[in-house]
């Protein structure tokens, strides 16, 4: 008995630091910002106090009929959702030959080859932002050839930097090794002798491609498509400075109400909207890769 | 088996195609961080102005200070916290535990961000350095407690059960035979926890307060106003120091650098 008492007491002077801490910085925070997001913002920003002089509590879901009723903010958040669904196609389109090559070199290479994919994912962020601000500038090489082309055809120069386009082209590059990644673990382990066997039976590169590796890999598309997805539904940095006035994201309108106009309830509200978002969207994701792999046995 | 590039020459094209696309960013920024011109269109000559005048910006080497402190902090802490995280969550998982370990990391950084400006301020605590240091730990528990789990994961169990045995206790054991097992896990998600908070952004952005500034703020602030090759320089040393210490901590515990996909759902 005595033993026992020491293993838990053990356990809690183990796990009890990390989860005090974390439930103080993460946890509780969370909770708070689900809390403003039924009071009232304040008269300079922030929160309104919690009881006023008449003594009425201030709890209501005003904020969050502010976001389903003025279209603007559902329009956003929907533009927010086609930009991080088109990141993910482009990232499935440019990872996948990676993955396969990387998965299909041999033994020695691929180690160094996997850490190539995810060494810019290691260097500073911003600095990844800034490089596409210098490739897309507007006295660039890119720049002055696509003008030169467009203007061959009578049409006005466009500027490629603080477009959607630019936007858009950061958004991959800056995710490509989330779904690199996945994809890579999952293709790694297949096995030669299924794709043999298709040869034998007369399948040519095409039809090996679709009807073996593409469906066996589909539980790395799913993971890879979840970590791109994610994160690239909540970014802020990238439209605020590749894109132009009107291509604010979700993440953008978020830090607007917090740094800007200050209004915490409703931009609690954003935050909310966008984490159920991802979550259910990951949740998805882990139901149907789930889905797949109980029924694979069956089809074997 | 015949090489890759033969039997499959337009995925190889594919390859190379994305390789490119991930390095020229990259190189672009550190070529024209010696280039003799104030715009980064094209090479006009080999210059070391640029970092010279880095040396001589006193904003941007206080936000390096700033940096560094906080790397530091956030480094040490969130070791000793990851570490404890990841033997809980090795020796007895509970899901609490792994939830609010693996959440921070698995959700979009900006509601980190935005949560702890509302904690902070409704708490009336000074936003700085203390808060920024406060909020990357919080962030960094999670990955260093994925790289010493994996790290727990590879060990011999027996052998911590072997020292009990003996007569050792909890502590004597922990100390003497599981800590220097795992100690390149620890050294590996240290380093990997200095190089998550000298690079943070997001959570830095809405933690740091008008004040405080490092690093990537000081990056932050000046593309804002426009495009200058100091900015390049102070991006290849940053790249650099980056490189040098992710390439030391995948020596120590290889696996770590994909440890980010432990997230998946």
């Amino acid at each position: 008995m005595a033993a026992l008492a020491e293993t838990t007491k053990s356990r809690w002077l183990v796990s009890g630091p990390p989860l005090l801490y974390l439930i103080a910085f993460f946890a509780l925070p969370a909770l708070i910002m689900v809390l403003a997001s039924f009071r009232s913002p304040g008269e300079f920003g922030g929160l309104a106090p919690l009881v006023d002089t008449s003594g009425q509590v201030d709890l209501n879901v005003e904020s969050y009929t502010r976001f389903l009723t003025e279209p603007v903010y559902a329009q956003v958040f929907l533009k927010s959702v086609v930009v991080a669904l088109l990141t993910t196609l482009c990232c499935l389109l440019l990872g996948y030959p990676l993955a396969m090559v990387i998965a299909r070199s041999p033994k020695r290479r691929r180690d160094l080859l996997l850490l190539l994919v995810i060494l810019p994912f290691w260097s500073n962020f911003l600095i990844r932002v800034y490089a596409w601000m210098i490739i897309l500038g507007p006295q660039a090489m890119l720049s002055r050839a696509v003008n030169s082309v467009l203007a061959v055809a009578g049409i006005e120069p466009v500027s490629l930097l603080f477009s959607p386009f630019a936007v858009l082209v950061c958004l991959v590059y800056v995710h490509l090794p989330f779904m690199v990644l996945p994809l890579y673990a999952n293709l790694e382990k297949h096995d030669q002798a299924l794709l043999d066997a298709a040869q034998d039976l007369g399948a040519n590169g095409w039809q090996r491609f679709w009807k073996v590796t593409f469906p066996l890999s589909l539980p790395g598309v799913y993971a890879g498509a979840a970590l791109v997805f994610i994160p690239a539904l909540g970014i802020f940095a990238i439209p605020d400075i590749l894109g132009g006035p009107d291509d604010s994201l979700i993440g953008n309108l978020i830090k607007q109400q917090f740094l800007e106009t200050r209004d915490w309830p409703f931009g609690s509200v954003l935050s909310i909207v966008l984490t159920v978002a991802a979550l259910l969207l990951a949740g998805l994701v882990a139901w149907i890769g789930r889905a797949r792999t109980e029924k694979e046995p069956a089809r074997a | 088996m015949p090489s890759v590039a033969r039997r499959f020459p337009w995925l190889w094209v594919a390859a190379s195609a994305g390789f490119l696309f991930l390095y020229l960013p990259l190189v672009i920024v550190v070529v024209y961080s010696f280039n003799d011109s104030r715009l980064n269109a094209e090479w006009v000559g080999f210059t070391l102005d640029w970092y010279r005048k880095l040396a001589e910006d006193a904003e941007m080497l206080s936000a390096a200070g700033n940096s560094l402190i906080i790397g530091i902090v956030t480094s040490v802490v969130s070791t000793i916290l990851g570490t404890m995280a990841g033997l809980a969550m090795y020796r007895h998982p509970s899901r609490l535990l792994s939830v609010l370990v693996l959440t921070p990391i698995a959700i979009p950084e900006i509601l980190m961000g935005v949560s702890l400006l509302i904690f902070f301020v409704l708490l009336n605590f000074t936003l700085g350095l203390i808060s920024v240091t406060l909020a990357h730990i919080a962030f960094c528990i999670g990955f260093v407690a994925i790289v010493v789990r994996s790290r727990l994961a590879g060990m011999d169990e027996s052998l911590t059960e072997a020292a009990r045995d003996c007569g050792a206790t909890p502590a004597q054991a922990f100390r003497h035979v599981t800590l220097p097992l795992i100690m390149p896990g620890v050294i590996a998600g240290a380093l990997m926890a200095f190089t998550l908070s000298i690079d943070d952004f997001v959570i830095t952005f809405f933690t740091a307060g008008a004040g405080t500034s490092t690093l990537p703020l000081q990056i932050y602030s000046m593309i804002k106003i426009s495009v200058t090759p100091e900015v390049n320089a102070i991006s290849t040393l940053l790249m650099l120091l980056t490189l040098a210490l992710i390439v030391i901590a995948s020596r120590l515990a290889p696996g770590i650098l994909e440890s980010s996909q432990e997230t998946t759902p």
